[in-house]
Order: structure tokens, then sequence, then C-alpha cells
């Protein structure tokens, strides 16, 4: 088993139990519920909908080369520079240069899980520069030093008494229950750091190949005015972000909204089409393009799966999903959680670390369910399972399996097991749960239901032989 | 190889293996869903002026925005007059324009114009933003603005009260016509920032608890004749 199983393992023991965590989620969540079942129900037809978006992505990952070219030339040709990472690595490098050269000291960051993906808060930081996270949960988990637990909700796991203990430690303010006293507090702090940061620094949900834009949806406008004040900004967009046309948005920003917070449409949602342009007031004076590979080519060589690309970040599936509501979002160990991150974790940071995800389900089919533009979810788990299994072989399960095989081919060994264990199962509460039971990972927090003292097939031969 | 033909090239490798159609693994998936304009999926519009007026003010409403149907540009001036001395603005941001002109010069406060740029501690310091917009739509209750029609990037996001002069044949049904609008006003130069704003800035961070005014404005007021 690899580290990161272990530690998956113990972690979600421990938070399965905890009782404070599942409230706060468990609140979250249903909240959540309420109002996309609204949103979705205003739709006049939400499946055709999803049918739709899906279509038009399939469209757009199928055909990226063409679509990466476009929208690069579009970008160019009004004064934007695009530059282009295979790696984290490179992508680190590129960003750190531009920093370097504009001679910038502080940095304006509003959210991008690209930039986790690529842990670029810790290397900017590590090369000297003030980095602050402006979207406000992003804000909290960075002050308490942590990765966020949600893609769309950062800080979902903390109460507010927890939020305004972290606010008086480290920001030196008075305590306060009220979640409107504490969103001011973080108002006040952030509202200076953009007015003198060099760099702004954005992610970005779509990628318009038709104009050359870059779609940016969000609540709070603390993107809104990173792409505003700052006089370099710099924008990290993963290589499968791109949409065709610039009209596909009509559905895509509703649907991001409605799937990802269960609003209509989401406060802000910006398109941006270049730096200042001449006769304009204000934006930055330079914009730089990152378009991140980071293995993202290696999933979409699998035909299979290739739809996971499909994916709008939403966040839907960890909703959705009953395993990531009981372990909850930092038990995972990835930047992207739930089922979505299950899915391509594997393929983004390596089969054998992470094959456990894949048994991280239910296979409910909740996230196939939910997905707003379709991606095969629970489907592509098991397609994980098995190719773990076939590129590494574990020896024991394989005699399992053939054992398994064996016993259950054959009438006269199926009998005898079923009878031999009706026998033994009495005996079974006196090793339950010790390291003598031989289902031990089962039974510590399960009942086996009791075997039937009778056979179905004993029984209807009685039936019969009555008649 | 630079980078850039790297990533295409592996991009063509992996595509050189085609994937199934969506739908493959859903056997309800019917393409016709493909070929029907998006309007047609999305939330009802009415089909009256008045059913999407009354559309756009519920929408905006429920966002927390204000709505305010005007007679007349005088009435625009009164409205905002009650507003400003309500909450004591000391000064005011705008953007030349048609309607802005109109409004503005007669509120009587010392007014930043970020035409020709502007400082951004004053900006910050103004109690409103006035901005014209391209549209208003009913189906979201959103308010469309670019750079070229709201006065640049900052004007509507940085002030804590943002204030939206409109005209009633600005408004839309719903977001595929908004599209159209901008392609059709822009052609192929577009201004370098375009948005839908949806009621004020807001966050529901902590505990999924609404609080407006998270970086943004904390009012978003519409005035429209």
């Amino acid at each position: 088993m690899s580290g990161f199983a272990t530690q998956f393992k113990t972690d979600a023991t421990r938070l399965t139990r905890d009782l404070k965590h599942r409230t706060l989620i468990q609140t979250a969540m249903g909240k959540y519920n309420v109002v996309r079942k609204k949103s979705a129900g205003e739709f006049q037809d939400w499946q055709s909908a999803r049918r739709a978006a899906s279509g038009i992505k399939w469209d757009a990952v199928n055909h990226l080369d063409t679509h990466l070219e476009q929208l690069t030339a579009k970008l160019e040709a009004r004064g934007t520079k695009v530059h282009w990472a295979s790696t984290g690595v490179q992508a680190r490098k590129i960003i750190l240069d531009i920093i370097a050269e504009k001679k910038a000291r502080s940095i304006i960051k509003s959210k991008a899980m690209t930039a986790e993906e690529i842990h670029l808060n810790e290397a900017m930081e590590k090369a000297g520069y003030e980095v602050v996270e402006s979207d406000l949960g992003e804000f909290i988990v960075q002050l308490r030093k942590e990765p966020p637990y949600h893609i769309v909700f950062p800080a979902m796991h903390l109460s507010r008494d927890d939020i305004s203990e972290l606010f008086t430690k480290e920001l030196g303010s008075a305590p306060t229950r009220e979640p409107e006293e504490l969103t001011m507090i973080a108002r006040r702090v952030l509202r200076s750091k953009y007015i003198t940061a060099d760099v702004g620094i954005t992610g970005a949900n779509f990628a318009i190949a038709e104009t050359g834009m870059i779609s940016i949806t969000e609540n709070e406008g603390n993107a809104r005015l990173t792409a505003a004040l700052p006089k370099t900004m710099i924008t990290l967009v993963g290589i499968e972000k791109v949409l065709p046309h610039m009209a596909d948005l009509a559905l895509f920003l509703p649907m991001l909204a409605t799937a990802g917070t269960g609003q209509a449409l989401t406060c802000y949602n910006s398109m941006y089409g270049g730096p200042r342009q001449p006769g304009e007031c204000d934006g930055p004076e330079e914009w730089h393009v990152v378009l991140l590979d980071n293995h993202r080519t290696e999933l979409l060589a699998d035909a299979e799966q290739r739809d996971a690309l499909h994916c709008i970040r939403c966040g839907a599936c960890l909703n959705a999903c009953p395993i990531y509501k009981n372990v909850g979002g930092h038990t995972y160990g990835t930047t992207y959680q739930g089922p979505i991150g299950s899915v391509i974790t594997p393929h983004l940071r390596g089969l054998q670390n992470w094959k456990h995800l894949s048994f991280a389900s239910s296979l409910c089919g909740a996230c196939t369910e939910t997905c707003p533009v379709k991606i095969d979810l629970h489907h592509h788990l098991l397609q994980n399972r098995r190719n773990a299994a076939a590129e590494k072989p574990v020896w024991w399960e394989k005699i399992a399996f053939k054992g398994f095989a064996f016993v259950a081919n054959r009438r006269w060994t199926w009998r005898w097991g079923i009878r031999v264990g009706s026998w033994l199962q009495p005996l079974h509460p006196l090793v339950k749960g010790t390291v003598l039971d031989p289902m031990r990972p089962w039974t510590k927090t399960r009942e086996f239901p009791p075997l039937a003292k009778e056979t179905f097939k004993d029984y209807w031969k009685k039936r019969n032989d009555r008649a | 190889m630079t980078e850039r033909e790297n990533i295409l090239a592996r991009v063509r490798e992996a595509l050189r293996n085609p994937a199934p159609r969506p739908g493959a693994h859903d056997e309800s998936h019917a393409t016709e869903a493909l070929e029907q304009p998006i309007s047609r999926w999305l939330p009802k519009v009415g089909n009256s002026f008045e059913e999407r007026l009354a559309l756009f003010k519920s929408n905006a409403e429920g966002l927390k925005a204000v709505f305010h149907m005007v007679k007349d540009q005088e009435e625009m001036v009164a409205r905002l007059g009650t507003i400003r001395d309500a909450e004591g603005w000391k000064r005011a941001a705008t953007h030349k324009g048609q309607l802005t002109d109109a409004v503005a010069a007669k509120l009587g406060l010392p007014t930043i114009l970020t035409d020709a740029g502007y400082d951004v501690n004053s900006l910050e310091q103004s109690g409103v933003g006035i901005t014209e917009c391209d549209a208003l739509i009913a189906q979201t209750g959103s308010v469309l603005v670019t750079s070229k029609s709201a006065g640049g990037r900052a004007l509507s996001v940085l002030p804590p009260h943002h204030v939206v002069l409109a005209r009633k044949e600005q408004l839309l049904a719903d977001l595929p016509g908004a599209f159209e609008l901008l392609t059709k006003r822009y052609g192929t130069s577009y201004p370098s920032f375009i948005s839908f704003i949806t009621g004020p800035s807001r966050t529901g961070d902590i505990e999924r608890i609404l609080v407006l005014g998270a970086h943004g404005p904390k009012k978003l007021t519409i005035l429209c004749f």
C-alpha cells in the first residue's frame, strides 16, 4: 500500500467519527442541495442542457490542437503574451521570471486550482515574494497554511468560531461570531493589497478560442480587482479549458453557477480579451497567459477517459458523493478532491500511488448523474481499478480470485462452502474485530448478516418433495 | 522544439485515437440537444416587454440589488439625490456618457471621471461609482458592462456602491441575446473587459451564510427610464 493510501485510510477513519466536521459539512451540503435543485428546476430542460454542454465540450477537447492555436493567435493579436508549459516546474519558472523581470514585490492572487496544482504560492514565497490570496475562503486557508478543502468552497470545514480565532491570532482583530464582520475584516486587509500589488495572478474558467478571451467566474469581485489594478496580470490556464465559441458561454455560465453553488448566475462573469487596449483607461499594461499541460495530454491520450477533460470544476460531484461527505476534502491529499479528483489524480500523479482513490467510491453513480457535462465518473473509477490491476497485479489478490472462481464455479464446492460457513458463523463473535478475524477490515465497522440455516436450494427441494 | 510545439505534438498524437461520442455510456442520450438553440434549455423568459421587465425586477431584487423604473432623467437625478443624502456621499466617480453626463453633473459633488486615467486611492474613497451599461438581461437580472460602456474595469467594482443608469430599450430577454448583441456591437474589436454583473458582490465562504460586499460593491442600484 502506498504512503498516500495509508494516509487516506488514517484520515478517513478519524474524520468519519468527527461529529463537528460532520455537522459543518452536512449543513453546508444541505443548503447547497436546496438551491441547486431550485436553480436546475428553473431550466426549461436541464437534461438537454447537459447533453448540449457535453457535446460542446466533446468538440472542444477532441479538436484541442485547432482550438489552442486559434486561441493563441487571437490572444496575441491583441497584445497578450502567451506562454506554454509542459510541466508544473516550467509554469512556475515562467511566472517567477515574469515577476522578477517586473521587479515586483507583492502579488495578489485570485482563486486558481491550477496554481494549487503546481504549488505556485510556495514557489513564490520561497523566492521571497509576498503572495496574498484574495478569495475569502482561500485567504482563510492560506492563513491556516492549509490546502483548500473543496474546489469551490475552500473553507467549508471551518466554523465561524474557527475563523474568528484565526483572524484574532493572525490579523489581531477582535473576536466576533458574525460572518458579516469576519468578511469585512478580510475586506479591509485585502483592499490595500489590491492597490499596492505589482502583479495580479488569476486562473480561468473558460478560454474562448473564437475571440481569444479568458472567462472568469466569481462572486466576490476579487478576481475583477486583481485583473483591474496591478500593472501586470498573469493568468494560468489548463489547456483543456477551451470552448470553441463565445456564445457557448450562454449555456456554460448558468450551468456552472447552478451546478457549482446553486445560483442562477454567479455574481461576476467576466471575459478578458487583452491587456489595456488603446483608448481604455485602466487594466494591466501587460497580460501573460500561461497554458499548462502538466499531464493533461496523457489523460487526453486515454480515449476511454478523455471526457474527464470536459470537467468545468464546478464541484457538484464532490457535493453529491457519499464518500466525500464522510471523509472530507483534505483526506484525499490531492489538489482535486471527490470523484473527479479520484478519476484524474492517478493520471496526473501516477496510477500505482493513487489507485486507492478508485476504491473511495460506493459506485452509486451520484457523481455521474449530477455532472453538468456528463462525465462518466463512476465507470472511470472502475477503469482505473482495472488498469491498476493489469499494470501491476497483486499476487495475493490473484490467488484469492482464483480460489473464489474455483469455489464458485463448482456446485459441490459452493454448497459445501456455504454449509461450512453457516456452521462456523456462530463462532465468529469470539474473534470478531480481532487480529484472528479473517474478515477484520470489513467487520471492524460492519455486521455480517447471519447466513440462513437452510439454503434456497434445500428449501426448494424440500418443497417439491412435499408436493 | 519549443514547448508550444511539444504540447501540440502530444495533443495531436493523443487525438489519433478517437474518443466515443458523448452519450456512448448513456442510451437515453439524444443528440438533438446539440442541434437546438441554447435558449430552448435555459430558464423561461416572457414574450412581452412587460413580462421581461417584471422578470428582470424580480431577479434583480432576489439578488438584493435595487431596481427603480423612473419616468425620466429628472426623476433619475432626484432618486440619486435621495441616496446621496441617505448614504452621505462626499465624492462620486463616473465616466463620460450621455446619461452619466446629464445625471452626475446635477449631484453637486466633487466628481472623478475615469476616462482619462484616475488616481486609484481617490476612486477607492468615492462613495459611489456611477456607470452606464450595454444591456440588462431579464433571464438572470444581470447588467452587462464593458470597459467601453462603463468607464473601464475598476469603476464598477471598487467604490462601495455601484449605480447603473439604463434605458428600457436596453433590456434583453436572455443570455444568448446578450452574446448576439456583443458580436453585433463590437464586431471583432471587443473591449478588453466584458462582464455580466448579477447582484452586488457576495460570498458564502463562512458557513455558507450570505454576506454582501465581499470585495466589490455592497450595493448595486439600477435606475432605468
